[in-house]
């Protein structure tokens, strides 16, 4: 059993038999009273933050969370696969659970997938891929200005905002965090 | 670019092609008034290969300017004490290493290992011997130490900030804190006397607001504070989640007469007996101290010790003893008084607006 004590950043406890992360957190102590924990939740389930305080001390319940590394296959229609490359056991984790991520993966990439009673509950992809453009308007020679983009859009279907010289077949590094161009990449 | 902790200056050589970046050196050339020209350098020392070190001393003293905030912290020593010197108090420095560390409920103390002997929660015991011993003014700024104690607005070693005043009542030491701290933003902003605390902008000049417990309660959670009173935990738990966040959001305020049973060491008011001269002042929500007007019957104040340490080890606490010295000073007769115990830390972190207390001390615990 765990305790306030364990709270820090990233602390995976159940609340009402959801997995939360502790996102923020702040010990609050009026003049001469009761200690407690203030803390923002982020549901593992359905990403949605919540705000609770915790007596100094009170016990938690630890969340039986895993994170396993993963190297994603294919995408059967419904579900995309990933294997674990130590045991070679595969796990189907659904459109829904991945929401946008399956837009930054290619075969044989791996990620680090979230799992919650043996259930995957979320994949994080690498910070950086590299996606190649499968179309975009002609690049325009000569144009420097920097702040000027335009769309293109990458062998997964990802659309991203790029400079003007790039062009189709071009390599692109993305950050997936927040889904932007970074460099393009030599071939 | 030169730099010495003091002033940086500009160098031009020819030679300059082995320097990096964190050496210490020698320049030697022409002053044109902004650059030595034409200069020879000579190397002094060279730290380590890595330097600056991500999270080391550099960096964090220079390139997140901690260097520059203890300077305002010394300002802020330096103002306090002409604040209170002026005012005719006189600074004490106290025991921190005493043989009971005080007995509140939610206060855990450090006790030296093979030792009767703790460190102080805070001064308070011993600066009461003082008034009992005819000193009427004075005033401290204490290290004090709790256990436990860690956050964003807390540090288990911090400075605290105490005084008292003989023969004046607890609207005397609201007096003295409004003032004082009005008094630090000006030295430490310029003039200025408003300080940004969670959004929104807070004036420190002038008279600050007055509220009490029960009017609080009512006002900001719906609730009366005399039915929660005998369940503490709920009590504390409305304060801090609906009552606190509420608290001198555009005026600094007092929050005043406080359940009896939440004062073991402040007098009864004595116009209602429920509850006790004590106060606290919030600037944006945030805490930064607790005055009493003083408890001097020695024979009501050996009662609440007695039923605080009985309470402790009920409860399973630390058993700590009741100092004998302190209840002989108050049989000895303390004047009447008013004191206030202000966190430095806290209100420098206010006025400096820093993330985190930690971010205006030298090396906080996290560093150790």
């Amino acid at each position: 059993m765990a305790d306030t004590g364990d709270i820090k950043k990233g602390f995976k406890m159940l609340i009402d038999g959801v997995p939360f992360a502790v996102v923020d957190h702040q010990f609050v102590k009026p003049g001469k009273g009761q200690a407690f924990i203030r803390t923002k939740l982020k549901s593992m389930i359905a990403g949605n933050v919540i705000d609770r305080t915790f007596k100094s001390g009170e016990k938690l319940e630890k969340a039986n969370t895993e994170e396993r590394t993963m190297q994603y296959l294919y995408d059967d229609g419904d579900n995309l696969l990933f294997m674990d490359t130590g045991n070679y056991e595969q796990v189907g984790v659904s459109k829904e659970v991945l929401e946008d991520v399956g837009l930054f993966l290619l075969e044989g990439v791996k990620v680090d997938i979230m799992f919650f009673n043996d259930r995957p509950i979320g994949v994080t992809p690498p910070t950086f891929v590299e996606l190649t453009v499968t179309e975009t308007e002609p690049g325009f020679k000569g144009d420097t200005s920097s702040n000027t983009t335009k769309p293109a859009t990458t062998e997964t279907g990802l659309v991203v905002n790029v400079p003007l010289f790039v062009n189709a077949g071009d390599k692109l590094k993305i950050d997936t965090r927040t889904s932007s161009y970074v460099e393009r990449v030599k071939n | 670019m030169l730099r010495d902790g003091t002033a940086s200056t500009r160098v031009a050589t020819r030679t300059l092609a082995s320097c990096r970046i964190g050496d210490l050196i020698e320049a030697r050339g022409r002053w044109n008034g902004e650059t030595i020209v034409d200069a020879e350098i000579t190397l002094g020392h060279r730290p380590s290969a890595t330097f600056p070190a991500p999270d080391g001393e550099w960096v964090r003293f220079q390139d997140h300017g901690v260097a520059h905030t203890l300077e305002r912290r010394a300002c802020a020593m330096r103002t306090v004490r002409a604040f209170f010197d002026q005012r005719a108090f006189l600074e004490v420095d106290t025991p921190l290493v005493v043989p009971s560390p005080g007995l509140d409920l939610h206060l855990d103390a450090f006790k030296l290992e093979g030792e009767r002997r703790y460190l102080i929660t805070s001064p308070e015991y011993q600066m009461k011997r003082l008034l009992a011993g005819g000193l009427p003014r004075i005033y401290q700024l204490a290290r004090c130490f709790r256990r436990g104690e860690e956050g964003a607005r807390h540090e288990p070693e911090f400075v605290m900030l105490e005084w008292y005043r003989a023969f004046a009542d607890a609207e005397a030491a609201r007096e003295d804190t409004e003032q004082l701290v009005s008094f630090l933003a000006r030295e430490l902003l310029s003039g200025q006397t408003q300080v940004h605390v969670g959004g929104g902008a807070v004036e420190l000049a002038g008279r600050w607001e007055r509220l009490t417990v029960r009017e609080a309660f009512t006002r900001f959670a719906g609730r009366s504070m005399d039915e929660l009173v005998d369940d503490e935990e709920r009590f504390f738990r409305v304060l801090v989640e609906e009552i606190e966040p509420h608290l001198g959001r555009e005026r600094a305020l007092f929050l005043t007469r406080w359940p009896a049973s939440m004062a073991s060491l402040a007098r009864l008011c004595p116009d209602d007996q429920s509850v006790a001269d004590r106060f606290e002042a919030y600037v944006g929500g945030v805490e930064i101290c607790n005055g009493f007007g003083e408890l001097i019957d020695p024979v009501e104040q050996r009662a609440r010790l007695v039923r605080d340490q009985r309470a402790r080890r009920e409860q399973g606490l630390a058993d700590y003893p009741i100092d004998e010295r302190f209840l002989g000073a108050l049989e000895e007769g303390l004047p009447p008084c008013t004191g206030n115990a202000l966190g430095f830390d806290r209100v420098l972190a206010l006025l400096t607006e820093a993330r985190s207390i930690a971010d205006v001390i030298a090396i906080p615990r996290a560093r150790l």
